[in-house]
């Protein structure tokens, strides 16, 4: 008699839920709240919060609320594929936003592509995606560095030398900024590769040293190879630092004593400062009302980065593309993403380019300067993901589920 | 003659940062036998005593360091007591036990202090010669980590505190009935052991960044040293170290840091195969 009763409310329950769960939108979150990650996540994950509360507030999409289903991935890729799955299987849910790190996302776009869901990555990385199922709403090489690089060749000089994190993001970057060196006229001078449990930098020091470079780009990854930082400035290295990861993502300016991060100069498409730094006009206003609802929200947040911004940006393309398509069937979805559409955020428009599914960035140049005091000497407005287009990767034509590089662009 | 010194230094702060993760190990494995997996964790103790006490009681650094050591001396002491104690000559349990220790110690970092702490700037200034520059701090590492081995091989070779310890940790049986006190003399080694790891902590803390997992960044050196140094690791310990950080920085000099790494975990292995008893063994039979 019991089983049955357990039964028959356990199938009313579960009526019950469907039933409720056909009058919202799911939106499957897998963002790292601990572990290594959790430092430049956290902010992310209260964006994604911040801009469902307010749609919700706005009345919804389609008559119908958004509803955020999420879990805690830990900085660890198996627990990312599980529940990748779970989303999938499980909560039903009709998008998934997430992952960090590049490896967790190459560990879940299969499962994405498998079971055709649609996912939106949104983080900066070093780019190449061309898949139907993906949408990137993070910055990408030819965003961050093809204005790094050249601007910080014509200001400090030629020579170039990369030390990098040895695994796919910091040996794709490396090929990137090769790339443009090369095409500006410049020298590599030096290129080291480093294991990312390395935690001392005097022999890089010294090699750097002995190269004479004019600009040296940092693309380090994680705590211990954030080591290098204090030790150059120890050793008073003394050459001017640039990079695409620090600073926009784990706010090293403010967590580390100076002078580790003076003179370093970095490309983002958003941070916190921007509407400290630049005293009127768009960007101003636009970050300043970002920030004001942000803080309204998440008063004790310590550091609003270009995730954060890049996770909130993310939620209202979807939520756009799903009013534009008036349905959450994904394959008309996708269609509608594939329109250009674009919104207008906390860093002014971003839009997502149809053919390699990627968002356009207003891009800061940001340098860290003495006392670690924020400046920022240079904007470039509607800066286009242009690569993987001209390259070939052209999905509203021609469904794909790759990874490009330079070296390895798509066929044509 | 720079490029003389530049090689010198690359083999000193090499030398010294082997000799400075093994040190405590060399105490609690190479003398007492315990496998300590937590040894990574009494230096995250020692940085986060040294880092924490700095900001928040605005101390000076050198006072901030003493702090450190401090606390890790005291937690080596109540960790002994607890558990470490019922472990003596069983090498086994003691590894399952030290690593519980370890990843609860460094969860409790991690939920207390948050992913990251907001770290100190390295003490001295840097100097010239050439196109080169040179961290002081790093110099005076060197210095410092030979001192400390120096004192330590006259402390446990030369006292009578050293002697009642090698007794007591060879025979407690007969040192017991010799009437040395057998469980306060084993409460002072661990935490000699422990402090000195505090030592490792708290020395490196200003040059590196203050995650919960800053120790691990030393443990696979710590117990490859402490190998390869064998029976009697007070003796072995240098040459051993000198040896490790020799190939290792000529390959990386040569190559990258990546060879460098797979050469000194190389060399360890044939370290281990032809001299079993390590750098201490081969001192000894020459003797």
């Amino acid at each position: 008699m019991k089983k049955i009763t357990i039964l028959i409310t356990s199938f009313l329950f579960l009526l019950f839920s469907n039933a409720w769960s056909a009058e919202t939108i799911k939106l499957g979150i897998l963002e790292d709240e601990t572990g290594n990650f959790a430092i430049a996540v956290v902010p992310k994950i209260h964006a994604y919060e911040l801009a469902v509360k307010e749609i919700n507030a706005k009345g919804g999409v389609l008559g119908k609320k958004l509803e955020i289903v999420r879990y805690d991935t830990q900085s660890n890729n198996t627990r990312f594929q599980e529940f990748a799955r779970r989303l999938i299987e499980k909560d039903k849910v009709d998008v998934v936003f997430g992952a960090f790190s590049s490896a967790s996302r190459e560990a879940i776009r299969p499962i994405m592509d498998k079971a055709k869901m649609l996912y939106f990555y949104n983080n900066q990385y070093e780019g190449g995606v061309c898949d139907k199922n993906v949408f990137v709403t993070g910055a990408v090489p030819e965003q961050q560095f093809s204005t790094l690089v050249p601007w910080m060749m014509e200001k400090y000089g030629k020579n170039v030398y990369v030390i990098a994190a040895d695994y796919n993001f910091g040996q794709i970057s490396a090929e990137w900024v090769r790339q443009i060196v090369k095409e500006n006229g410049g020298t590599l001078v030096g290129e080291e590769f480093i294991p990312l449990d390395v935690s001392q930098y005097s022999q890089t020091i010294q090699k750097i040293q002995k190269a004479k470079p004019d600009v040296l780009m940092t693309l380090l990854v994680g705590a211990k190879q954030a080591s290098f930082y204090e030790q150059q400035a120890a050793a008073g290295l003394g050459i001017p630092m640039a990079t695409s990861i620090n600073v926009g993502q784990a706010y090293e300016h403010k967590r580390f004593a100076p002078p580790a991060l003076e003179n370093m100069y970095v490309t983002v498409n958003y941070i916190e400062e921007v509407h400290e730094v630049i005293k009127s006009g768009e960007f101003h206003d636009k970050s300043k009302d970002f920030m004001e609802r942000f803080k309204a929200e998440y008063p004790n947040e310590p550091y609003v980065n270009m995730e954060a911004a890049n996770a909130y940006n993310a939620i209202n393309i979807y939520a756009k593309a799903v009013a534009l398509a008036g349905t959450t069937d994904r394959p008309k979805v996708i269609t509608a993403l594939e329109t250009g559409i674009s919104f207008d955020g906390p860093s002014g428009v971003v839009s997502i380019d149809p053919k390699s599914h990627h968002g356009s960035h207003t891009i800061f140049l940001v340098k860290v300067g003495e006392g670690h005091k924020v400046t920022i000497p240079k904007i470039w407005k509607d800066i286009k993901p242009y690569w993987l287009g001209e390259a070939g990767c052209n999905l509203p034509e021609k469904a794909d589920y790759s990874q490009y590089t330079p070296s390895k662009p798509p066929k044509k | 003659m720079i490029m003389l010194f530049n090689i010198v230094y690359q083999f000193g702060d090499a030398l010294s940062f082997l000799l400075l993760s093994a040190i405590g190990l060399a105490v609690i494995f190479g003398m007492m036998k315990i496998i300590n997996l937590a040894h990574g964790e009494f230096i995250t103790v020692g940085a986060y005593g040294t880092v924490v006490s700095g900001k928040i009681l605005h101390l000076p650094l050198p006072i901030a360091m003493a702090f450190g050591v401090l606390v890790t001396i005291l937690f080596g002491l109540i960790l002994e007591k607890l558990i470490i104690r019922h472990l003596y000559g069983r090498p086994l349990d003691s590894v399952v036990a030290t690593w519980g220790i370890s990843l609860i110690v460094s969860q409790s970092f991690l939920v207390i202090f948050g992913p990251s702490y907001e770290g100190l700037q390295t003490p001295m200034g840097n100097f010239k010669l050439g196109d080169y520059s040179y961290s002081e701090y790093r110099v005076f590492l060197i210095f410092f980590s030979l001192s400390l081995l120096f004192l330590l091989y006259i402390l446990f070779m030369k006292t009578s505190f050293g002697a009642l310890a090698r007794a007591t940790i060879e025979k407690p049986e007969i040192a017991s009935s010799m009437g040395v006190n057998v469980n306060n003399i084993y409460s002072i080694t661990f935490a000699i052991g422990a402090g000195l790891a505090g030592v490792t902590g708290a020395l490196y803390a200003p040059t590196m960044t203050i995650v919960p997992s800053i120790g691990q960044a030393f443990i696979v050196s710590a117990f490859i040293t402490v190998v390869s140094a064998g029976a009697s690791p007070f003796i072995g310990l240098v040459p051993a170290a000198a040896f490790l950080s020799t190939v290792q920085t000529s390959v990386t000099f040569f190559y990258k840091a990546t060879i460098g790494i797979i050469a000194l975990l190389f060399s360890v292995i044939i370290i281990i195969r032809f001299l079993p008893k390590g750098f201490s063994g081969l001192i000894s039979k020459q003797k």
